[in-house]
C-alpha cells in the first residue's frame, strides 16, 4: 500500500517534471513594454500583476526592449513566440513595424492586444485606449468645475490654455470640451490661447488671462508643460487660491504645485489600472471569452470595441492632494 | 556721421518701445500697471542676457546658434544637482552654471579659432550635440519644482527695490558690458575685429582670439541663463528654451548689430530684446490671434533687417561719396 502509493507519487512528479511545469492551466500572459525601466510601464507591471491574483492561475511575464526601438521589441516578441506564452499585451514603440511579428504570433495562436500606443489593426485583436477623446474633453470640464467647487463659488470662468493651435489631439479635446460645456452652466469659457508647449510662452499667455479676466476662476491646461507653466504663472502672480489650474498632467511633476494649492486636482490616466485592464482582456481572449462588441475587463467593467477592435478603458484618472504623492514615485 | 545714426537707432527703437506700450495700454490699461510693466521687464531679462553674449559673437562675424541648447544643458545639470544635492549654496550652483556655460563656449570659440570651421556650422553641431547631451544626463526625466529647494528657485524673485533679482542681474550686464565696450581694450577689440578683420590684423588684435572670447563670454552668460530659465518656470526638461537661439538672433538684429560684423552698440542690443520681450507680452494681452503673432514677429524681424541694411549702406555711400567728391576735386585741380 505505501509502496504503491509512493510509486504514484514518484509517477505524479515525473510527468511534472517532463511536461512544462504547470502550463497545462496557468495561462501565460506576456505584457510587452516600450523599454524597461519607465516608472509608468512598471505601474502597468502592477496593475497586470494584480489582475494575475484576482485570476488566479495567470503567469504575468513582464517584458520589453531595454531601449524604445521597434527592433527591440520584435526581437522579444520573437522570444516570447519560441516560448509559446497564451497572450501578448504590448505597447507598441511603433504601429506599424510591429505588424508582421504580431501577425506570425497570432498563426502560432498566440492571442495579441495592444495598449497604450497602439499597433494597427492587422496586428493584433484588441487595442485598449487609455480613454477617449470624448471622456478626456468632459473630464477636462468636470476639473474646472471641480475647481469652481474647491473655490466655493456657483458660477466662474475657465480658459483654456492649449500647446500649439495646429496640434490635432488637443484640438480635439478642445472640440469636446466645447460639446461638454452645456452640462456644466456653472462654467463660461471666456477665452482659448496656446502656448506652443513652450514654458515661456505659456507662462506668458497664463499671466495674460489673468491680466485680461480679472475675474479668471480656472486655466484648463490639457498639456504637460502648459499645466506646468500656468501653475507657476499663479503662483508667481499671488493668485493661489483666486485662480486655479487645471488639465492634465504627470504626477511626478505636478506634485509640487499641487501642495503650493495652485493645483487643486488634475487627470491622466492611471497605468496601474491600464496595465490591469489589458491583462483582463488578454485573459478573456485566451478563454475565448469575447463577443464582437465588447470584453470584460474585471473591476474596469466592460470595455467596448469599435468596428476595428479599439476600445477606450475609463475617464483620465483624477489626483488631488490625498493621492498625488504616493503616484509622484511611479511616474 | 555713422554714431549719429546709431544713436537716432537707439532713440528711434526706444520711441517705438513707448509707443507700442502705451498703445498696448491704450487697448488694455492693465497693461499699463508697474506690477504689469515690471513683469513685462523681468521677462525679458533671460533674453536680454542672451542677446548680450549673442551680440559680442555677432559683432566678430560670427553667431551662436548653440545658445538655447547650452541653456538646456547647463538649467538640467544646475537642477539636478539642486535635486540630489540639495543642501549645495545657490552662488557656487550658479558659479557652476558660470564655468560649465563657458566650457560649452570655449567648445565654440575652439573649433571657431583654432580649426577655423565656420562658426554657423560649429555652433548648429553643438547646437543638436549639446541639446542630446541633455537627453543623456537626465535620461529624459524632469526635474520638477518640488524636488528643487526652495532657495534655487526664489533668489531671481527677490525683490530688492521693487525689481525682482532676475531683472537686476539683467541690468547689471548690461551695465557691465556697456563700461566694457567703451573703455575696455578688450571691449572694442570686438568690433574692431569684426569691422575689419584685415586692418584688426595689421593693429594688432588677433581676430581668432577675440572670436574665442566672445563664444566664451556667449557661452557663460547662457549658463548663468540656464539656472535663471530653470528657477523662473521651475522645470528642467530637454525642450527647455527649444528655438529659443533665433529670438535671441533677432534681438541683435532688430537692436542694431550688423549681421556682417563690427556695428552696433549694447544699448541697442538691449533695446532690441526689450522690444522682443514688449511684442512678446503685449501680443497675448490685447488677443492676438497666435498665428498673426508668428506673422507680426516674422515682419518685425524683416523690417529691422532692411533698416539695418539701408542704414550700412548710407555709410558706404557717404564714403565712396567722399572719396568721389575727393577725386572730383584732384581731377578738376588736374585739369
Amino acid at each position: 500500500m505505501c509502496k504503491k502509493l509512493f510509486a504514484a507519487a514518484a509517477a505524479v512528479l515525473s510527468i511534472a517534471l517532463i511536461s512544462p511545469a504547470h502550463a497545462e492551466d496557468d495561462v501565460r500572459i506576456a505584457l510587452v513594454v516600450k523599454a524597461l525601466g519607465i516608472g509608468f510601464f512598471e505601474a502597468a507591471n502592477e496593475g497586470a500583476q494584480e489582475a494575475a491574483e484576482e485570476l488566479g492561475n495567470v503567469e504575468i511575464i513582464y517584458t520589453g526592449p531595454t531601449t524604445t526601438t521597434a527592433e527591440g521589441q520584435i526581437e522579444v516578441i520573437s522570444s516570447l513566440i519560441a516560448q509559446r506564452v497564451d497572450a501578448i499585451a504590448v505597447s507598441a514603440n511603433d504601429q506599424d513595424a510591429l505588424v508582421p511579428i504580431l501577425k506570425r504570433a497570432q498563426q502560432r495562436g498566440i492571442e495579441v492586444i495592444s495598449w497604450d500606443s497602439g499597433v494597427a489593426p492587422e496586428g493584433r485583436t484588441v487595442h485598449l485606449n487609455p480613454s477617449s477623446n470624448e471622456l478626456i474633453g468632459r473630464m477636462n470640464v468636470k476639473l474646472a468645475a471641480d475647481a469652481l467647487e474647491a473655490k466655493g463659488v456657483n458660477a466662474g470662468q475657465m480658459a483654456i490654455l492649449s500647446a500649439t493651435p495646429t496640434s490635432t489631439n488637443q484640438n480635439i479635446w478642445i472640440e469636446e470640451m466645447e460639446n461638454a460645456l452645456p452640462e456644466f452652466s456653472q462654467l463660461e469659457l471666456v477665452d482659448t490661447v496656446y502656448g506652443d508647449d513652450l514654458a515661456d510662452k505659456s507662462y506668458r499667455e497664463a499671466v495674460a488671462l489673468m491680466r485680461n479676466h480679472p475675474n479668471l476662476d480656472v486655466i484648463v491646461a490639457p498639456t504637460t508643460v502648459g499645466i506646468l507653466a500656468a501653475a507657476q504663472a499663479v503662483s508667481d502672480e499671488d493668485r493661489i487660491g483666486e485662480v486655479y489650474v487645471t488639465g492634465l498632467g504627470l504626477p511626478s511633476e505636478l506634485a509640487g504645485h499641487v501642495e503650493s494649492g495652485a493645483i487643486h486636482n488634475f487627470a491622466i490616466w492611471n497605468p496601474i489600472d491600464l496595465g490591469y485592464a489589458a491583462t483582463m482582456i488578454a485573459y478573456n481572449l485566451v478563454q475565448g471569452d469575447v463577443s464582437e462588441d465588447y470584453v470584460e475587463m474585471g473591476r474596469m467593467g466592460l470595455a467596448e470595441l469599435d468596428d476595428d477592435g479599439n476600445a477606450a478603458m475609463s475617464d483620465p484618472f483624477v489626483y488631488d492632494a490625498s493621492n498625488v504623492a504616493d503616484f509622484a514615485d511611479i511616474f | 556721421m555713422m554714431s549719429a545714426i546709431l544713436k537716432n537707432r537707439e532713440r528711434f527703437l526706444a520711441l517705438v518701445i513707448v509707443v507700442l506700450v502705451l498703445a498696448v495700454g491704450f487697448i488694455t490699461p492693465d497693461f499699463l500697471s508697474f506690477t504689469s510693466l515690471v513683469g513685462t521687464f523681468n521677462d525679458t531679462s533671460i533674453l536680454m542676457i542672451l542677446a548680450m553674449g549673442q551680440m559680442l559673437v555677432i559683432l566678430t562675424r560670427c553667431i551662436d546658434l548653440s545658445v538655447a541648447a547650452n541653456v538646456a544643458l547647463t538649467g538640467m545639470a544646475v537642477g539636478m544637482i539642486n535635486a540630489a544635492f540639495p543642501g549645495v549654496p545657490i552662488p557656487l550652483l550658479m558659479l557652476f552654471a558660470l564655468v560649465m556655460g563657458a566650457v560649452l563656449g570655449a567648445i565654440n570659440g575652439f573649433f571657431v579659432w583654432i580649426v577655423g570651421v565656420p562658426a554657423i556650422v560649429v555652433t548648429l553641431g553643438t547646437m543638436s550635440i549639446y541639446r542630446g547631451s541633455v537627453f543623456l544626463l537626465s535620461d529624459g526625466a524632469w526635474v520638477n519644482a518640488h524636488q528643487m529647494s526652495e532657495s534655487f528657485i526664489d533668489l531671481p524673485r527677490q525683490v530688492v527695490l521693487g525689481l525682482p533679482m532676475m531683472s537686476w542681474i539683467a541690468i547689471a550686464i548690461v551695465a557691465l558690458l556697456f563700461f566694457a565696450s567703451r573703455h575696455w581694450r578688450s571691449g572694442r577689440d570686438f568690433f574692431t575685429a569684426g569691422g575689419d578683420p584685415t586692418a584688426a590684423f595689421y593693429t594688432g588684435v588677433n581676430v581668432g582670439k577675440v572670436q574665442f572670447k566672445a563664444f566664451v563670454v556667449s557661452g557663460t552668460l547662457a549658463g548663468l541663463c540656464g539656472y535663471l530659465w530653470v528657477s523662473r518656470f521651475a522645470v528642467a526638461y530637454v525642450d527647455v528654451a527649444n528655438g529659443f537661439e533665433l529670438q535671441v538672433v533677432a534681438a541683435c538684429v532688430i537692436g542694431g548689430i550688423s549681421i556682417m560684423g563690427g556695428i552696433g552698440t549694447v544699448i541697442g542690443c538691449a533695446l532690441g530684446a526689450l522690444f522682443l520681450g514688449v511684442i512678446n507680452n503685449a501680443l497675448p494681452v490685447i488677443g492676438v490671434s497666435p498665428f498673426w503673432q508668428m506673422a507680426i514677429s516674422g515682419a518685425v524681424i524683416i523690417i529691422a533687417v532692411i533698416a539695418n541694411s539701408s542704414a550700412e549702406r548710407r555709410e558706404g555711400r557717404i564714403i565712396l561719396r567722399s572719396a568721389v567728391t575727393a577725386r572730383g576735386a584732384q581731377k578738376v585741380e588736374a585739369a
